[in-house]
């Protein structure tokens, strides 16, 4: 499905997102308080071919939701560039849209479910009548699994998964090219996320999209990326094909989150313990950032930030992981 | 949810559906289990009907002066001994009809106080929407002079507007201009309570992702704020328009009856009662006491009525 030679639909280069969360004025000039920065994001770059799935997975607060809001749109980069393959959306490239987490937040709950969806066909004129929107909005209810008489209803007379699929069909009412997905199971039932993820799967092969996916469950990456990057305060630890990834995994903090997946076979199995809370993103730690909470930590990781390079077929952030 | 009802649904008639929604939702049925509000909402419906047809149920124009006879003046209520007959409650020293004055009266008191409420209820949600919105200075700004306004008390702030606006105009204009002036100066010292609300709840909704979902397709701001975020704030602003109204009605009165309101030409419940005040100790107790009682009916049922909706609405009392 890859095409080698199309330019991929999303080049991230070493982009940052930091958010000035300083005191206030009067704080910082009476009371002498320092400025301070939020690094959400600080240096990402990693290459989305066009028609497959990158996904990022990491723990809470390690910025993954700040980048989906950068592709969209939604956040200036401090640093860095996305660029976007050409395409039929605004200023030329490619058509972007994002199916969020909650689905309970994501469907304004006074708007008729026939409303939410017209209205990117709406705003961007992708139909020339109201009897065409209405029919287009039938068949996109249709195509993600509900009924075209759905439309009259409201969000509240649905459940969470109905609702997901709601969003997924807004989302495709824009006929979009490049679909960041923001969590979109985390808040699902587990047998719900695996049929919503079979329509996200579906829908990429016949509309051939292209897929942002950002998660921390790690099955449901596995079922649906073909390449995935760890993230961890800020920055990308590691990045490989999925298979690689799942069977070879070389940065310490992905064996950990792999170890903490629960394992039908090895019931009450000892594991690794977190022993550190997740550092602050405003106050990282000096040198590796997962430093404190390395198992393999020496002088160098506690000093020296280390730097992405190739470990068989992964790229790997750590000292220790040598090829 | 499930099938059966999704087919009896006529999914051609969202109009009709919507109201039949209404009728068997929460809040009708809260509504008709409720005694208070439903006697209270009766009671203003009466006052509000008989107010309109003012014209057509009283025996006298109170704002013509050639009805009024000056031998027929302070006359009591008819079941006393001097009643006499189209004057229902009594007359006051000019010879007007009581009655109709009082119909006439609440006309005026409910036609400023709902002016007054509709007015900072627009100027509320413009400043709360843009306010929480936009944020930052902006927000800064408009939320400073929202303080400035609740700093000054009410009531000399709305003196003050009406007697700045007297003076501008010309001596003819005056009385017909008196009820805009009443109401705009009603409107500047309410409208800060609602745009605080508004401000508040758009601040919980723009976080929202259905906020983002409109962000990300680039609607306008003026657009996401009036069709997507107003819908979802407009319950809390509803609660406090209705019992605010009670406020407002006061405060026409209030001013009407310290003489910077309606003047005695059009009286309304107030001016009356300013009126009645001075013959009170002379005798003529029903000049003061039947506007008053008409008052008082208005401000308990719209407060009464404000209660059960504010209840009502509040998912935590449910």
């Amino acid at each position: 499905m890859t095409n080698a030679h199309a330019k991929p639909t999303l080049r991230v280069d070493d982009v940052a997102c930091f958010f000035d969360v300083s005191p206030s004025w009067f704080d910082r000039t009476v009371m002498r308080k320092p400025q301070r920065t939020l690094k959400a994001v600080d240096g990402l770059s990693f290459v989305i071919p066009r028609g497959t799935t990158f996904s990022i997975v990491g723990e809470s607060g390690c910025g993954k939701s700040t980048l989906a809001r950068m592709v969209v749109g939604l956040y200036q980069p401090t640093r860095g560039t996305l660029s976007f393959a050409d395409g039929s959306g605004r200023d030329g490239f490619v058509r972007t849209q994002m199916i969020f987490q909650d689905p309970f937040a994501s469907l304004n709950p006074r708007w008729r479910v026939g409303a939410i969806i017209a209205e990117p066909i709406k705003q961007m004129a992708l139909r020339p009548s109201g009897v065409e929107t209405q029919a287009r909005v039938r068949q996109l209810l249709e195509t993600v699994g509900l009924s075209g008489q759905d439309s009259n209803r409201y969000p509240h007379e649905f459940s969470g998964g109905q609702r997901q699929r709601i969003s997924i069909a807004r989302a495709l009412a824009a006929e979009p090219e490049f679909l960041v997905c923001d969590e979109p199971t985390s808040a699902l039932d587990v047998s719900v996320q695996a049929q919503i993820l079979n329509l996200l799967k579906d829908l990429q092969r016949e509309l051939g999209l292209t897929y942002l996916f950002i998660s921390h469950n790690l099955a449901a990456v596995r079922h649906v990326s073909d390449r995935v990057a760890v993230m961890y305060l800020g920055r990308i630890v590691e990045e490989a094909a999925t298979d690689e990834i799942f069977e070879r995994p070389q940065h310490p903090y992905t064996r950990f989150l792999l170890d903490t997946v629960p394992n039908l076979d090895r019931p009450n199995r000892d594991r690794m313990q977190a022993t550190v809370d997740l550092p602050s993103p405003i106050d990282p730690p000096p040198g590796c950032a997962y430093n404190p909470r390395c198992p393999l930590a020496t002088d160098i990781c506690r000093t020296a930030a280390p730097e992405s390079h190739p470990v068989g077929g992964s790229l790997v952030r750590c000292h220790h992981a040598i090829a | 949810m499930s099938v059966e009802t999704q087919t009896t649904k006529t999914p051609d008639a969202p109009r009709f559906a919507r109201l039949r929604a209404f009728l068997d939702g929460d809040l009708a049925h809260g509504f008709f289990r409720t005694p208070s509000a439903v006697i209270s909402a009766l009671v203003l419906l009466v006052i509000a009907l008989t107010a309109i047809a003012a014209p057509l149920l009283s025996p006298q124009n109170p704002y013509d002066l050639t009805q009024l006879y000056l031998d027929k003046a302070e006359l009591p209520p008819i079941w006393l001994a001097d009643g006499e007959a189209p004057y229902l409650l009594g007359t006051d020293v000019q010879g007007r009809d009581i009655f109709s004055a009082i119909l006439y009266g609440s006309r005026i008191s409910l036609m400023i106080g709902f002016a007054s409420v509709i007015v900072s209820v627009l100027i509320g949600i413009t400043v709360g929407l843009t306010s929480g919105y936009i944020g930052g200075r902006l927000d800064n700004f408009l939320m400073r002079v929202g303080d400035l306004v609740l700093s000054i008390p009410t009531l000399l702030v709305a003196i003050l507007v009406s007697a700045i606006f007297r003076q501008l105009l010309p001596v003819s204009l005056r009385d017909a201009f008196t009820p805009v002036i009443l109401t705009t100066s009603i409107a500047i010292t309410s409208w800060v309570q609602y745009a605080r609300i508004v401000r508040a709840s758009t601040m919980v909704e723009a976080r929202k992702e259905y906020v983002l979902a409109a962000r990300i397709l680039q609607l306008p701001s003026s657009k996401i704020m009036v069709s997507h975020i107003l819908p979802n704030v407009m319950t809390a602003v509803l609660v406090t328009a209705t019992l605010n109204l009670g406020l407002a009605i006061l405060a026409e009165a209030t001013l009407s009856f310290l003489g910077v309101g309606m003047p005695v030409t059009q009286p309304s419940l107030g001016t009356l009662i300013r009126i009645g005040n001075q013959y009170f100790f002379s005798g003529s107790w029903w000049v003061v006491l039947f506007p008053a009682l008409q008052l008082s009916l208005i401000i308990l049922a719209v407060n009464l009525l404000g209660d059960w909706l504010r209840d009502a609405l509040n998912p935590k009392l449910r």
